[in-house]
């Protein structure tokens, strides 16, 4: 148990620059608090998220991806949401169908107005990979 | 209801029947050149070849149990800088031409001035299990189909073949015809569109049909659906989970040799090719350091993951990536698994129908809405 409880773990998040990374810079000026162990990485739009990226970060041994966007209907870009969702949706089946735990990679939309969203989420996301344990992927070195 | 025809089986048996009728294409005009498997010299693999003279026809050999590759590549090796200015037959297996349509989707290729043929595919061996084939018997394709025509699946065939569900090739022009047929005596000639029914009409065969070739369809197709719930058991048996997964990956060499095999994998310079993977000496060490070691060469799950990203969405099963394989990696078997989630998930049938939109292309505003919260 003392040993989970020490385990911090890594989580890349992808924001989009319009929504979600808005929304964690609201987060921050409202001085709502959320783990460091999100590193987050701009990106101009959810849509520009290749799986690759997401699958480098697993294999690098993230503890945990998460992709925000903007909510359906307001993109900024009109529909690279609704065509991240989709790749994200192949990625996680093809992770699920190998048994390789899905549950590490989360999709969430959050808008610019929504900075407490962007704290709950992250802190939600961190107890749940905290939760799951360490990326087995992590440790081994042949793969 | 499409029109057919009977085509009569002779001394030649079935291959000179389907001979004969090639060559009928090119006595009517119908065709100026015809892209078909011809048999190479050494008897031991045929090989897609590009036929201008007919008398070279007596090499073609269509029916030969064995698919070195997918000729789906070669239509788009032909096609995909300008279409062709003369008229291409092109007779083709039905994974092949599933895999052309999409192609044909993903820009790689075009059917303008083709007339494509297909032919009931019974199922392949490997190059070497067919050279082997070949060395027992006098005509490897009238042999293959007599114990075809027994009824008993063989099991030397690629076990690609033995789970594929689609034995009958569709949005061809024409179909050849061989299941649910006396192939002592006679061969199917279906008409798949409008064009197929008038060269059938300008070849002037007697219209005609079996009523045996749809419970014949139905039972081949339902067998082989059954081995391939079968064999899906085994492979989340076998790989499924991390430690599994690698084992099944355990003597993977990096050698990109089932991306060079895909009909599918159409980039030209591939992501795994290219400067973004190499990287500097420190970089390596780097890594080695944080995990204790590092295999060399380096991301070999994430180039297999990468890959079914990419291109299980459009998988046909042809099964040539786990031919290529040097090592015996069930890659299409993982390939089929996957595949079959993936591909249920968005209603799309790989090489069904042209209009069906690739998934990765377009999307719905209402849909997938556990993904994303």
């Amino acid at each position: 148990m003392a040993e989970e409880d020490q385990f911090e773990p890594v989580i890349v998040g992808f924001f989009c620059n319009w929504c979600t990374a808005a929304a964690a810079d609201l987060a921050g000026t409202s001085r709502m608090q959320y783990p460091p162990n999100v590193r987050p990485i701009r990106v101009m739009c959810s849509g520009s998220v290749d799986p690759v990226y997401v699958l480098r970060a697993l294999l690098g041994g993230a503890d945990g991806v998460i992709i925000g966007g903007c909510p359906p209907g307001d993109c900024h870009y009109v529909s690279g949401n609704y065509r991240a969702r989709r790749r994200m949706a192949i990625l996680k089946t093809i992770l699920a169908t190998l048994g390789l735990e899905e549950e590490r990679v989360w999709v969430r939309w959050i808008s610019a107005a929504e900075g407490a969203k962007f704290s709950r989420t992250m802190n939600e996301l961190t107890q749940a990979i905290k939760k799951l344990g360490p990326n087995p992927m992590k440790r081994d070195w042949s793969i | 209801m499409s029109s057919s025809a009977i085509l009569p089986v002779g001394d030649g048996g079935v291959l000179g029947a389907v001979r004969a009728f090639l060559g009928s294409l090119w006595q009517k005009k119908l065709i100026d050149a015809l892209l078909v498997p011809l048999e190479l010299p050494s008897g031991d693999n045929v090989v897609p070849a590009i036929v201008s003279d007919p008398e070279k026809l007596k090499m073609a050999n269509p029916l030969a149990p064995v698919m070195p590759l997918n000729s789906a590549r070669q239509v788009s090796a032909i096609t995909i800088a300008s279409p062709s200015a003369e008229r291409l037959g092109v007779v083709l297996r039905p994974c092949e031409m599933r895999a052309l349509i999409e192609l044909v989707k993903l820009k790689q290729a075009s059917l303008e001035n083709l007339l494509l043929i297909g032919i009931d595919c019974p199922g392949t061996y490997s190059i070497s299990d067919y050279g082997r084939f070949v060395q027992k018997v006098k005509s490897p394709a009238n042999d293959f189909l007599s114990k075809f025509q027994e009824g008993k699946e063989d099991p030397l065939l690629r076990k690609a073949c033995q789970i594929c569900e689609y034995p009958v090739p569709a949005n061809t022009d024409l179909v050849i015809g061989l299941l649910g047929m006396d192939l002592n005596n006679s061969i199917l000639l279906e008409a798949g569109t409008a064009a197929g029914e008038r060269i059938i009409g300008e070849l002037g065969l007697e219209k005609g049909g079996v009523r045996s070739r749809e419970a014949a369809i139905a039972k081949m197709v339902s067998q082989r659906a059954e081995r391939r719930e079968r064999l899906f058991e085994q492979v989340r048996k076998d790989a499924r989970g991390l430690e599994k997964l690698m084992a099944a990956l355990a003597t993977c060499i990096n050698c990109h040799n089932c991306k060079t095999a895909c009909p599918l994998c159409y980039c030209q310079e591939c992501f795994f090719d290219s400067p973004v993977f190499k990287f500097e000496a420190e970089k390596y060490l780097g890594w080695a350091q944080r995990r204790g070691a590092l295999r060399m060469p380096t991301d070999t799950l994430l180039f297999h993951l990468t890959r079914l990203n990419h291109m299980v969405i459009s998988c046909v099963g042809c099964g040539l990536c786990t031919e290529a394989c040097p090592n015996n990696i069930p890659v299409a078997d993982i390939f089929r698994l996957v595949g079959d989630k993936v591909q249920k998930d968005f209603e799309y049938v790989p090489g069904r129908n042209l209009d069906d939109e690739l998934p990765l292309t377009t999307f719905r505003e209402e849909e997938l809405h556990n993904i994303g919260i």
